[in-house]
């Protein structure tokens, strides 16, 4: 079967300005990306490509086996945009809201997807069940943004994007929208793509994490696959005769053994990290932008 | 289920919603009334003054023209100030995100739109009726050619205001649009007739659809003899047909293209950076 995602090469020009030099990325069916990067590495811009929202200057992109360039509405049915609502249908009320935006996908309801989602169901999945009959002016931040995850996926899509999805979630609306990404990408087998500055977020949903920098995808792998590249970087904490110490070791194993051998049992609250998420995106980050200072500046001597 | 003919409906039923919204919305409902009282106040003020060379009431010749200012202004200014708005705060990207939901948003604004302008109308005519008397009503040909201005107004109007907002860079800057088509009245003959105006003044102001719209309201509701007033001592029926005629082909023709290329460029990041910018402001 092939992939819901298939992007080669994928380049974008604004001006004179390279925001993306040949990113490729798959995804197949069922699959949560997490797109990790810092400030203007061009997440938004990739994910707007494939949204069909913004027109690429070169490469192959493939979603869910059509150019999103020349999507039509019934490629369109098959997507799903979490947006950032502001202020947009005030007026209306949750429920008739949803309602109403649901009524755009029925035509496009297959044997295996019944379109749109059924509205009450819908609400108590992002849980705004107690609010659904108030007017979209009067809902709290958090409130409005589950209204938006709901919006997103009213036509039960096949792949779903998520542009920071949970900027402004208080802990407990964090933890419901995890279990409904999980309930998405379990049950419904919805393929989702999201951004997020979150890595705790990250590991914890993604399947696999691409690191977005410099206009390239410079890491692509789950977060255990990624933190064993950077194996090297453990972290290894002890207390000997009531003082601590702390050690970054190679070999981790290794200098513990010779830890013990040399102390013996006068070694207590022994703690072995391996390199987190963080540590490990950190590190790609950097390496990343002293490689492109580097060519920068290579080009100018 | 043709997806086309699914969304026409969910246009529809979306712009009776928003219509049903704005009625019972209570800020909506006092600018309505506002704006309905404060032309009634102007008419009762102008009640016994006399159209120069007549022996009729320049308030109920004012109250007949403001009808077609409705029409001008709620095709124009509603129309182009909600579609700025909306594409300003998301709402135009929400649609766009959804299968054929730009066509269902706008058919939707279009009801919208229109119901609002009717209910203009048919409040200014009525409370007008009541107050005062002298309107030609008893004629058929009189709601006869009521329909037919109200209904090629809205289409000389609406997709002109469609273009305009689309135009608009932001829904402030759209506001500047309700102050033109203030300036624009003034030379339309609305509140005076126009032949007491400068030439030059006659002419520009008979470019524009609102003249025109003023004009045939004037030949629906005022006596014949009325006519005598108006440029060529005639209600030009022929030339009113012609003139918003051309306008709501040129909007028509305009509209899809101007729509489609607004419709291209909206993005979430777009959304995000005029919110952050309108964030600022406040």
């Amino acid at each position: 079967m092939s992939d819901v995602l298939d992007v080669r090469d994928l380049r974008m020009r604004y001006g004179k300005t390279d925001v993306l030099r040949g990113v490729n990325l798959a995804a197949r069916r069922g699959e949560v990306l997490a797109l990790l990067g810092p400030n203007g590495a061009g997440k938004t811009t990739t994910i707007e490509i494939l949204e069909g929202f913004r027109m690429r200057s070169a490469g192959e992109v493939s979603v869910l086996g059509t150019d999103p360039a020349h999507g039509g509405e019934a490629w369109r049915a098959r997507t799903g945009v979490v947006l950032q609502s502001w202020r947009d249908h005030a007026k209306w009320k949750v429920r008739e809201l949803l309602i109403h935006l649901g009524r755009y996908y029925a035509p496009y309801s297959t044997a295996d997807v019944k379109r749109p989602w059924d509205v009450d169901d819908l609400i108590e999945t992002v849980g705004l069940t107690e609010h659904a009959r108030k007017r979209v002016r009067n809902l709290s931040g958090g409130q409005r943004r589950r209204l938006d995850v709901a919006i997103g996926i009213v036509g039960r899509p096949e792949l779903l994007f998520l542009d920071e999805p949970t900027a402004g979630f208080d802990p407990e609306a964090r933890r419901d929208f995890h279990d409904l990404v999980h309930r998405l990408s379990d049950r419904e087998e919805t393929t989702i793509l999201l951004t997020t500055h979150d890595l705790d977020e990250a590991e914890r949903l993604a399947d696999r994490i691409l690191i977005l920098s410099g206009g390239t995808i410079i890491a692509d792998g789950s977060a255990d696959e990624l933190s064993r590249r950077m194996s090297g970087q453990s972290e290894v904490r002890w207390s000997r005769d009531g003082q601590r110490f702390v050690h970054a070791a190679d070999n981790a194993t290794a200098f513990v053994r010779d830890l013990f051998r040399q102390y013996g049992e006068s070694v207590e609250d022994l703690e072995v990290r391996r390199a987190s998420l963080e540590d490990t995106y950190m590190t790609l980050v950097r390496q990343a932008e002293h490689s492109v200072a580097r060519r920068l500046t290579a080009v100018a001597a | 289920m043709n997806p086309t003919w699914n969304a026409v409906r969910a246009g529809l039923s979306r712009g009776w919603i928003e219509y049903r919204q704005s009625l019972t919305t209570p800020s909506d409902l006092f600018t309505i009334l506002l704006v309905t009282g404060g032309f009634l106040a102007a008419m009762i003020l102008t009640r016994n003054t006399h159209v120069p060379g007549t022996h009729f009431s320049l308030g109920t010749t004012m109250l007949v023209s403001v009808l077609g200012l409705n029409i001008g202004v709620n095709g124009l200014a509603t129309m182009g100030g909600l579609l700025a708005a909306e594409r300003e705060d998301g709402t135009l990207l929400r649609a766009k995100a959804i299968p054929n939901g730009m066509l269902g948003y706008l058919l939707g604004k279009v009801v919208n739109v229109s119901g609002q302008m009717v209910l203009a109308v048919g409040t200014t005519l009525i409370a007008g009726t009541l107050l005062f008397g002298g309107l030609a009503i008893g004629r058929p040909g009189a709601w006869l050619t009521l329909i037919w201005v109200l209904v090629l107004g809205l289409l000389a109007t609406l997709p002109l205001g469609a273009v305009l907002g689309s135009l608009f860079p932001s829904a402030r800057s759209a506001g500047l649009m309700t102050l033109v088509l203030g300036g624009l009245a003034a030379i339309s003959g609305i509140f005076y007739p126009i032949t007491h105006l400068p030439a030059f003044l006659q002419w520009i102001g008979q470019v524009f659809p609102m003249y025109w719209l003023a004009l045939g309201m004037r030949s629906a509701l005022l006596p014949n003899a009325m006519a005598a007033v108006e440029i060529g001592h005639s209600w030009r029926h022929l030339a009113t047909f012609g003139v918003l005629s051309a306008w709501a082909a040129a909007g028509l023709v305009l509209a899809p293209v101007v729509l489609r290329r607004m419709a291209r460029r909206e993005s979430g990041s777009n959304v995000a950076a005029r919110r952050e910018k309108a964030m600022q402001r406040i």
